[in-house]
C-alpha cells in the first residue's frame, strides 16, 4: 500500500454502531446502480443513531447536514463491533457516498469489515485504545498510512493503529475484483 | 478438523485446513433476496459483462421475501429487477413476488424446498443465511460484491473459523424453547463474542429439537457475531431432508481430536424463559424479571420467530384467551401460512384459535422484522413498546426510531400478549 496521509474532520460514535444505525432498512430500496437514487445513501449515512450518540460526546451533530449528499467528516471512529447487524452492503456504500476515507474503530462485525474490503469502499483502521473516548467530534486528525499506520491527533498525540494483515492487498487493489484480476482468477 | 473446518476443506479442495487461514471456496448455493438481489446483479454485470451468464443456472437461487406487499414504487422496481434477471438467466429457482411459486422468508423457503442439505455450503446475500447451519452445512451471509463474484465465479474467499462448542444437557423445560436458549447464550457472551468463529450446538438437547428449532439456535449466532452456526446432522436432519429433496449429501462428524475454540456447557433443565431488552440482543434478562414493562404491541413472525412450531407454541396459551394488547402474527412462508389452516390443536385449527384472540395475521414475508417501507404490516410508528419472537432490537429496527423492541420466545410474546405485559410463560404453561 502507497504511503499516504489523509487528513480531515472526525465524527465520533460509541460501540455496537449496527448497520440499521449506519443507513435504515426503509432506505433500501433506493437502486445502487443509478447515480441519482445511490446519492440518497450519503443524504441517509448514520441517519439512525439515536440523537444523544450522534457525534460523541456532545451528541445531537447531524453527519450529514439536512439536505446535503456529502458529510463534512471524512473519518468516522467508533468503539468495538462496529457494524454489527445485517450483511447490507449499502452500509459501507452511504458512508462512502457521504464522503468517508477511513472509518477507525476498536473492532468490527465480520460481515461488514469484509463488504468494506472486498467492495474496496474505504480504509477500516483498527485501533488498539478507545480513541472514540479520546477524540471529539469535530477534532482535525492526520492518519499516515503506512505498513504500522499512525494517527496524530489535534492535540499532536500519536497513536498506533493495527497493521490491515492479510486484507492489505485486497485494498491496495481497491476491492476483490481488482484482487482476483492481479491474482489471474479472473480476467 | 471440526465440522465446519471438514465442510471448508471439502470445498477447497483440501485434505486439511487450519483455523486463522483464507482458503478459496467452491459455493454449492448462492441465495439472494428482494434487498440485496439488485445490488448484486449490477455487480455481476459491471465486472462480468453486459452478457455474463451466472457460472451454474441451478445453484442460484432467488427468493424475493423483504419488502413484497408494499407500494413503495422503488421496492416494487426492486422485484422487477429480479425479474429481469431470472428470465434473462433462465433460473430455474425463482420464488417470484405474486406468483404461485412465491414462498416468503428466504431462510425458512430455503430448508422447505430442500437446499439445505448436509456437509454443503451456502452464501446468501443476508446475516441470517447462517440459519443453514441447522443442517449440518456451512452457511453465512455476505455482501453484494461477494455474490457478484460468486455469480461469476462459483467461487469465495473465507477465513476458516475456529469453532467455539456449546452443549446444551439433559432435557428442556416445556416452557423453554430455543430462542431462550439463544438469548442466554447471547447474553453470556455479549454480540461480539464470536465474531470471526463458528458456533456449534451439541448435546442432548440440542439433538431432541425438531429442525425448526435446531434453525433457531443457528439463526441468531450472527447476533453474536459468529460467521456460521452449525449443528451436526443426525436422523431427524436426514429424515427432513428426505422428504424435500432428493440431493445427495454428506453427514460429517467431528474429528474424534477435533480442536476447539472453547467448550461451554449449559443444563439444560435450568434455562428460563429470557428477554433481550432494547437495545441489543446482548442486553438479556430474565422474563420473571420484566413483568412491569407494559407493552404496546406483539409480533410473532420472521426467520427467527414465525415457523410452524413457533405458531404451534403460542397456539398452545392464546387457545381459549383474548390478547390484551395489539397482536400481530406473521407466517415466515406461505406453507407456513397453510399450516396455519391444517395444523389443529384440540380440534381446532391454529388460524381460529388465533382469530379468536383477537390477533392479526398478516402474508408471509419478513414484513416489520426490519421496519421496512411506511406501510410495511406491523410496522411501529411512534414509541411504542413491542415483545416480538424476531431477532434484533436495535434502535429503530422494527421502524419508528422512538420505539422500542423487547426479543422472546413465541410462547414469551404470547404469555406477555394476554396480558399485555412482559409475562413469563410458566403463568400459563407449567
Amino acid at each position: 500500500m502507497k504511503k499516504e496521509m489523509i487528513s480531515g474532520r472526525v465524527y465520533v460514535l460509541g460501540d455496537d454502531i449496527d448497520t440499521d444505525q449506519i443507513i435504515p432498512a426503509n432506505y433500501l430500496v433506493y437502486d445502487l446502480d443509478d447515480p441519482n437514487e445511490r446519492k440518497q445513501y450519503g443524504r441517509y449515512a448514520l441517519s439512525g443513531v439515536p440523537q444523544e450518540e450522534a457525534g460523541l460526546p456532545k451528541g445531537k451533530i447531524p453527519f450529514v447536514l439536512p439536505g446535503e449528499n456529502c458529510s463534512h467528516y471524512a473519518i468516522v471512529i467508533g468503539g468495538k463491533n462496529f457494524g454489527c447487524g445485517s450483511s447490507r452492503e449499502h452500509a459501507p456504500i452511504a458512508l462512502s457516498m457521504a464522503g468517508v476515507r477511513v472509518v477507525i474503530a476498536q473492532s468490527y462485525a465480520r460481515i461488514f469489515y469484509r463488504n468494506v474490503v472486498d467492495g474496496g469502499y474505504f480504509i477500516p483502521y483498527e485501533s488498539r485504545e478507545a480513541l472514540h473516548q479520546i477524540v471529539g467530534t469535530g477534532d482535525t486528525i492526520e492518519i499516515y498510512i503506512q505498513k504500522q499506520p499512525v494517527i496524530r491527533l489535534q492535540s499532536g498525540d500519536e497513536y498506533g493503529l493495527n497493521p490491515l494483515g492479510p486484507v492489505a492487498d485486497i485494498i491496495s487493489c481497491k476491492g476483490l475484483f481488482g484482487y482476483a484480476k492481479k491474482q489471474g482468477l479472473i480476467r | 478438523m471440526t465440522i465446519t473446518e471438514k465442510i471448508l476443506a471439502r470445498h477447497s479442495g483440501r485434505s486439511r485446513v487450519e483455523p486463522g487461514e483464507t482458503i478459496w471456496v467452491d459455493v454449492d448455493f448462492l441465495m439472494t433476496h428482494d434487498v440485496c438481489g439488485p445490488g448484486t446483479i449490477g455487480i455481476f454485470h459491471k465486472h462480468f459483462g453486459k452478457h455474463a451468464r451466472v457460472w451454474n443456472r441451478e445453484k442460484v437461487v432467488l427468493i424475493p421475501d423483504h419488502y413484497i406487499f408494499t407500494h413503495d414504487s422503488h421496492a416494487r422496481r426492486n422485484l422487477e429487477i429480479l425479474r429481469r434477471f431470472a428470465k434473462e438467466q433462465n433460473l430455474p429457482y425463482f420464488y417470484d413476488a405474486g406468483s404461485e411459486a412465491y414462498r416468503g422468508v428466504c431462510h425458512v423457503a430455503l430448508a422447505e424446498e430442500g437446499f439445505t442439505v448436509p456437509g454443503s455450503l451456502l452464501f446468501g446475500t443476508d446475516s441470517h443465511t447462517c440459519t443453514a447451519g441447522a443442517f449440518g452445512m456451512f452457511a453465512t451471509g455476505i455482501g453484494n460484491t461477494d455474490a457478484g463474484f460468486i455469480l461469476g465465479t462459483g467461487k469465495l474467499w473465507v477465513k476458516v473459523p475456529a469453532t467455539m462448542r456449546f452443549i446444551l444437557e439433559g432435557e428442556l423445560p416445556p416452557y423453554v424453547m430455543a430462542k431462550d436458549v439463544i438469548l442466554k447464550i447471547i447474553g453470556d457472551m455479549g454480540v461480539d463474542g464470536a465474531t470471526y468463529r463458528a458456533m456449534e450446538f451439541t448435546g442432548d438437547a440440542v439433538h431432541e429439537m425438531n429442525m425448526e428449532e435446531r434453525m433457531t439456535l443457528c439463526n441468531m449466532v450472527i447476533e453474536a457475531g459468529a460467521k456460521n452456526g452449525i449443528v451436526a446432522a443426525d436422523k431427524t436432519t436426514v429424515d427432513f431432508v428426505h422428504t424435500r429433496t432428493d440431493r445427495s449429501f454428506d453427514i460429517i462428524a467431528n474429528d474424534p481430536n477435533a480442536r476447539f475454540y472453547s467448550t461451554a456447557i449449559y443444563t439444560a433443565s435450568q434455562i428460563e424463559p429470557q428477554v433481550a431488552k432494547p437495545f441489543s440482543p446482548e442486553n438479556v434478562e430474565c422474563a420473571r424479571n420484566l413483568q412491569n414493562i407494559h407493552l404496546d404491541q406483539c409480533y410473532i413472525g420472521s426467520c427467527t420467530g414465525g415457523k410452524i412450531t413457533d405458531f404451534v407454541a403460542a397456539a398452545k396459551i392464546l387457545k381459549g384467551r383474548t390478547v390484551g394488547v395489539k397482536t400481530v402474527l406473521v407466517p415466515a412462508t406461505t406453507q407456513v401460512e397453510r399450516a396455519l389452516e391444517q395444523e389443529k390443536l384440540d380440534g381446532c385449527c391454529l388460524k381460529d384459535i388465533f382469530l379468536d384472540a383477537g390477533a392479526d395475521i398478516g402474508r408471509p414475508s419478513c414484513a416489520a422484522c426490519l421496519g421496512g417501507p411506511e406501510d410495511t404490516f406491523g410496522r411501529l410508528q411512534g414509541e411504542e413498546v413491542c415483545l416480538s419472537t424476531t431477532n434484533r432490537n436495535f434502535p429503530g429496527r422494527m421502524g419508528s426510531s422512538r420505539s422500542q423492541t423487547y426479543l422472546a420466545s413465541p410462547m414469551t410474546v404470547a404469555a406477555s400478549a394476554v396480558k399485555g405485559r412482559i409475562t413469563d410463560p410458566r403463568e400459563f404453561i407449567g
